[in-house]
């Protein structure tokens, strides 16, 4: 089955009403497991405990900047080859973007003041995270100002495509500019420097909070789809009730 | 080329004469430079470190009014759709119009900036060195700001969606604006880097710019 089968938003309710199952039952065993193996895992000889906020803070940023790549990918669906469910992914993925946003920013903040002494830096990476939630923000307002959803989804698109420069931006901040935020330590040129005790817990949370999006985004786009038949049905009730009265 | 001259002159000529966007965003960069001492304080030392600052915010927010005229004039009367429709490159009208926008609206703010600079407390070499880099950032800040004002063109009271769009694209060309201007007023730190980085931003709101507005207003107006 291609991407373009899967345009049919019928055939994509069907697909997902199967799929979603499934995927809510490996999304909690995951999180179980990466949650088990992140108690389970030592303390750092310098921060402690608290490192463990890392297994939650890492995996929500990482995710951030993800959701915005799935939407200029989408995005580029609905401008350049029209994909009928493009508009869908990018206004269901918005609002989860957002979260996965807040929550690394909260749980960041968490961990900075035992560790850096503060809750708030203006540092490159911060204020990089917090000018892509502003963004998140400005992008679910530009989709809810504009009635029609296929023109506020082209509106949407050259946004999206428009702020993802803010993506490279955010993740080559810490070496660009000299930061207070640890530079890169699992996603660079020569392999991680994590020790193996905290990349295995990291790995799995990632991936377990990857297919949290990918759930939560699925439910969504099928809310999003029955929201707009919703609409087209409340618009076809209205227009046959002026034509009998008028 | 005569249709994107025209243009210019036409976009130039309705900023200057109607009540129109040209001097009313002097008028707010002046309002806002005179609101900050009253929330800051007297402190002429203060102020005058702050001078940098408080002039590129007054700037960027004064452009920021000035935006939401770019296309809704155009929009409400009719225009708007004669120009998606001509022969002319969508992407050229709209850098003719953001052009034509700095022109009327961006440059009289560099102009205005000595006189505001007295207000702050600032010494000639701070006030040209502000005035330069405002000079090297207003383009970035138009064409940048015109993504926003393209995509909130539909909207009737787009105005604070257009700001909200348009700032955290804005925030770069604030950093090195204002640090530009720090560097040339502190010796030890180059004025030439951070004020090459301004003059990119603005060649490459230059290019990114009419392309985006470009595409939104296409999408945006069937």
């Amino acid at each position: 089955m291609t991407l373009i089968d899967l345009a049919n938003p019928t055939r994509f309710l069907a697909l997902t009403a199967r799929l979603l199952p499934w995927l809510v039952a490996a999304t909690a065993i995951l999180l179980a497991v990466g949650l088990y193996q992140s108690a389970m895992a030592p303390d750092d000889y310098q921060q402690g405990a608290t490192v463990k906020i890392m297994f939650i803070h890492v995996p929500n940023a990482w995710l951030s900047m993800f959701v915005w790549g799935v939407m200029s990918i989408a995005a580029l669906g609905t401008l350049v080859w029209r994909h009928p469910l493009a508009d869908v992914a990018a206004k269901a993925a918005a609002p989860l973007g957002a979260a996965f946003t807040f929550l690394a920013l909260v749980t960041g903040s968490l961990w900075g003041r035992p560790m850096w002494g503060t809750y708030w830096e203006w540092d490159a990476r911060l204020t990089s995270v917090l000018i892509l939630f502003l963004m998140y923000l400005g992008l679910i307002a530009l989709w809810r100002s504009v009635e029609d959803p296929s023109r506020a989804a082209r509106a949407a698109a050259v946004l999206t495509l428009v702020g993802a420069i803010n993506l490279p931006i955010i993740k080559f901040s810490v070496d660009w500019w000299n930061t207070l935020h640890q530079p890169a330590s699992v996603m660079r040129m020569g392999g991680s420097t994590l020790d193996r005790a905290f990349l295995i817990p990291l790995l799995v949370m990632a991936v377990a909070f990857s297919l949290l999006f990918l759930t939560l985004h699925l439910a969504a786009m099928r809310n999003e789809i029955l929201r707009r038949r919703v609409r087209t049905m409340e618009m076809i009730h209205v227009a046959q009730a002026g034509q009998r009265a008028g | 080329m005569s249709a994107l001259s025209a243009l210019i002159r036409r976009d130039i000529r309705i900023a200057l004469r109607v009540g129109g966007g040209a001097l009313i965003g002097v008028f707010f960069f002046l309002t806002v430079v005179v609101l900050m001492p009253f929330a800051i304080g007297p402190d002429l030392a203060l102020l005058a470190r702050l001078g940098p600052a408080i002039l590129w915010l007054g700037a960027l927010l004064a452009s920021l009014l000035t935006l939401d005229r770019l296309f809704t004039a155009d929009h409400d009367d009719g225009s708007l759709d004669l120009i998606t429709m001509s022969r002319t490159p969508l992407e050229l009208s709209c850098a003719a119009k953001a052009l034509a926008h700095w022109l009327a609206a961006g440059l009289p703010l560099v102009i205005a900036t000595p006189i505001l600079g007295l207000l702050l407390n600032l010494d000639a070499r701070a006030t040209a060195a502000i005035a330069l880099t405002l000079l090297a950032g207003t383009p970035a800040l138009t064409f940048i700001g015109m993504i926003g004002a393209a995509l909130a063109v539909t909207l009737h009271r787009g105005g604070l969606l257009l700001a909200v769009l348009v700032l955290p694209l804005s925030i770069p060309v604030l950093i090195f604006g204002v640090a530009a201007s720090e560097a040339a007023i502190t010796e030890p730190m180059s004025f030439g880097a951070p004020f090459s980085i301004l003059c990119a931003l603005s060649l490459f709101g230059l290019i990114v710019g009419p392309f985006a507005a470009a595409a939104s207003l296409r999408h945006g107006l069937d």
